[in-house]
């Protein structure tokens, strides 16, 4: 098979972009507003300030790899939603120890 | 066609009850699940694993398959279904277990026996479907350097696209891709449209790259702080001085004071990784001897030493004198 030739693309760095709307997030995510409130109550992830009405939310673009994260491990290991929350905070934590063990063997 | 040993695969045996081969799906399931593990090739034994169960899970296929019979090795080449194969068995088109096995369906080997694996296959055909393309995600490594000035990255990327069939296809793609400055460890770079392409006319997924960095042989990087040691003489650091020190954007001059400790850190504001809020870049100096005195260098140090006899480097040891 021929592989095919782009031309560059230019990366956005995920974590400085503008916050996004909650439909923003909904469509990203393929997901009903609904999933995402259930999303929120449990802590997966987290709108910027929750003072709004929800039709307000806004969400940093990081949720969008976290929430869908959170689908992929609640289809493949039948983890609920709490306990895909529950491994993903364990996974950051996991995540942040690796980086410092790495920083501090140097 | 390579053969595909499934019991391998799941690391059960071959008269493995239904129960353990369940058990043993999630327990490797959990380990090799991509968004958990840590291994390298976690998306593939986790593709493979989901369709090794695929097929033992499902007692219909798991009889077929045992009656591929055992001279067959895990990876031997040449296989083809026998000419009889299928006969006598119906495979339902029931739940795949579809996960990210799915979305790329699984392999020739697999297909051969048990046809294709849901996919696209089984969505209504020229109906009114439409749907986002799934994002993919890659990792990619870069220098600090890199991080510094921006870099450019050629990358091989597998995207499943529609095939003529209307079947799904792997495909591989080259991308060229510019990695913005200031990017950190452990950030994500989205590439819109870059991702699975979308169904039915809906728009294609997201690619979205995680970036680490190489360990470098001198800079120890944290967050967008930068830090490294620099070997100083003793005399530098009595006297003071400047000294050129590296930097990940280029060398600069260090004005080092005079009676400078060994340990002793300096911070240089706003030099580490231009993120948005700019890192710093900490230069630690560390008095350093040459490997070997002169007989004239040692007199020198020993008239040092009786001149400064009132300096005791270890009065906060608490020992007195």
């Amino acid at each position: 098979m021929q592989s095919e030739i782009i031309k560059s693309e230019v990366g956005i760095i995920v974590e400085e972009s503008d916050y996004l709307s909650i439909a923003k997030l909904c469509r990203y995510c393929s997901l009903s507003a609904e999933s995402i409130l259930h999303m929120v109550e449990l802590g997966v992830i987290d709108p910027v300030d929750t003072s709004v009405s929800y039709s307000h939310w806004q969400f940093s673009n990081t949720s969008v790899l976290r929430a869908q994260a959170a689908l992929r491990l609640q289809r493949d290991l039948g983890v609920n939603l709490a306990g895909a929350a529950l491994a993903l905070e364990l996974l950051d934590e996991i995540k942040q120890l690796r980086q410092q063990v790495s920083y501090l063997q140097r | 066609m390579e053969y595909k040993d499934y019991y391998k695969i799941m690391g059960v045996a071959k008269d493995a009850s239904q129960n353990e081969i369940k058990r043993a799906y999630r327990k490797l399931a959990r380990k090799y699940h991509p968004d958990v593990s840590k291994e390298s090739d976690a998306e593939e034994r986790f593709k493979e694993l989901g369709e090794a169960y695929e097929v033992l899970k499902d007692p219909e296929k798991r009889t077929a398959y045992d009656q591929l019979g055992a001279n067959w090795q895990a990876g031997q080449q040449g296989f083809q279904p026998p000419p009889d194969w299928d006969a006598g068995f119906e495979f339902h088109g029931d739940s795949y277990t579809g996960g990210s096995a799915g979305a790329a369906g699984f392999s020739d080997f697999f297909e051969s026996l048990f046809g294709h694996a849901g996919g696209f296959q089984s969505r209504p055909a020229g109906g009114q479907y439409q749907m986002r393309g799934e994002d993919s995600h890659a990792k990619v490594f870069i220098d600090l350097e890199d991080a510094y000035q921006g870099a450019s990255r050629g990358l091989s990327l597998r995207s499943t696209v529609m095939g003529d069939d209307g079947r799904p296809q792997v495909k591989p793609r080259s991308l060229n891709v510019k990695i913005p400055k200031g990017v950190k460890a452990g950030q994500n770079i989205r590439l819109k449209g870059q991702g699975s392409p979308g169904i039915g006319g809906g728009s294609a997924g997201d690619l979205y790259l995680e970036i680490e960095f190489n360990p470098h042989s001198i800079y120890k990087v944290e967050g967008a702080d930068v830090s490294l040691e620099v070997p100083i003489s003793p005399w530098e650091a009595a006297l003071g001085g400047k000294i050129t020190i590296p930097t990940p954007s280029g060398a600069i001059d260090l004005k080092i004071p005079a009676q400078t400790s060994s340990g002793k850190k300096m911070r240089l504001k706003g030099r580490g990784i231009p993120a948005k809020q700019p890192g710093d870049f900490y230069v630690t100096l560390m008095i350093v001897l040459p490997d070997t005195l002169s007989a004239e260098e040692k007199s020198l140090y020993e008239a040092l030493q009786q001149k400064s006899s009132h300096f005791n480097p270890r009065k906060k040891l608490g020992l007195g004198e």
